[in-house]
């Protein structure tokens, strides 16, 4: 009953995030329903969009008294990202036909963050595959639990679950942070641009606008070191240079440089 | 209400339709060393924004609240420490709780 803690580990995580992340739909549904949003309403956000940023941008809209057509834009916009999660879990997953249309669902934050912080190609799907499963389920139950319950239940910071979604984030890049000096590079940077720019523009587009620090990483650092920064056979440089599987022989970092 | 459901529904289609085209680009796309790069980065720096976010701003102000400060500190001591994922999650929220219950916020 006890499998090695490396092969569990991306289940595990997945879980733990799922469930820890997953409760925070009561506060969805709780918000979206004072927000003037039906139970059946915040039921079908949670179970169709599945981006927690996104519906809490509408549901913030609504409740101001904003025009449902740039709440609605506003919310898209804030998905964008997931755009540009799923370019990069693509060659981790390679989803095809009707599996892809199902994987597209759980293309979010949360499954990216663990997926990318495995060792290897099996593992990052396991670990996508876990959250999605488990963050699924709870975020659709609790959203559901809260809209019921909106007005009754406490304050989700009495139980420091305002934290939880920033701290998981915050561990799930630390591997890469510690590895990559491109890494802590762009991670500082994004974060900067984020907070900097957070008091002129709308909700949710400064942390689509840090995606600017990885743009300057990627052209700064794309001649340079970054790939010997970072152990062979990680995730993050040793998988993708070829778009190849891992076949467990150790892949020189110098090797797929040549390519470019 | 019929305007809010639209709003709902355009929504989720909105969101479906961004996931899947992620998925859907071809990996030649990928092939460009500073397209992969890119793509490498671009949840480093997104995660790390909306950890900064999350935890320092609300609405449009910075929001230095001690509480979730706090617990963000004990996550970084627990990363630093190199406790496990869950580890770092549990002394994030308790001890935002805790300095919450204690009324430090």
């Amino acid at each position: 009953m006890r499998p090695p803690a490396e092969r569990s580990r991306p289940v595990r995580d997945g879980i733990g995030l799922g469930l820890a992340v997953g409760v925070s739909g009561v506060a969805f549904g709780a918000a979206a329903v004072s927000s003037g949003l039906t139970t059946w309403q915040a039921c079908a956000l949670s179970v169709l969009a599945f981006t927690g940023a996104s519906q809490f941008a509408l549901a913030g809209v609504i409740a101001s008294g904003g025009s449902l057509l740039a709440g609605t834009a506003g919310a898209i916009l804030l998905g964008s990202r997931n755009a540009l999660y799923g370019l990069r879990l693509a060659d981790i997953l390679r989803p095809r036909g009707p599996r892809r249309l199902l994987a597209a669902v759980g293309v979010i934050d949360e499954t990216t963050a663990v997926a990318l912080a495995q060792p290897d190609l099996q593992a990052a799907r396991k670990g996508f595959a876990a959250t999605f499963g488990c963050l699924y389920l709870t975020w659709n139950l609790s959203t559901l639990a809260g809209a019921l319950g909106a007005g009754r239940v406490g304050s989700p910071q009495a139980f420091g679950l305002d934290v939880v979604g920033p701290a998981a984030f915050l561990a799930l890049i630390w591997p890469r942070l510690r590895t990559g000096r491109t890494e802590r590079a762009v991670a500082l940077a994004g974060a900067a641009i984020a907070l900097g720019t957070t008091a002129l523009l709308p909700v949710g587009v400064p942390v689509i606008l840090a995606a600017t620090a990885a743009l300057a990483g990627a052209m700064t650092g794309a001649a340079g070191t970054q790939v010997a920064e970072s152990p062979a056979g990680r995730l993050p440089d040793g998988l993708l240079p070829d778009g190849r599987l891992p076949d467990g022989r150790a892949q020189s970092p110098g090797r797929s440089r040549g390519r470019g | 209400m019929t305007g809010t459901w639209i709003a709902v529904l355009a929504t989720a289609a909105g969101c479906y339709a961004l996931k899947l085209a992620g998925l859907t680009v071809p990996q030649r796309v990928l092939a460009n060393p500073r397209m992969r790069r890119f793509a490498e980065l671009v949840p480093v720096a997104l995660l790390a924004a909306l950890a900064a976010v999350q935890s320092a701003t609300s609405g449009h102000a910075l929001d230095l609240d001690p509480a979730r400060l706090g617990g963000m500190a004990a996550a970084v001591v627990a990363l630093l420490l190199r406790a496990p994922f869950l580890a770092v999650i549990v002394a994030a929220a308790g001890t935002a709780a805790a300095l919450h219950a204690l009324g430090v916020s």
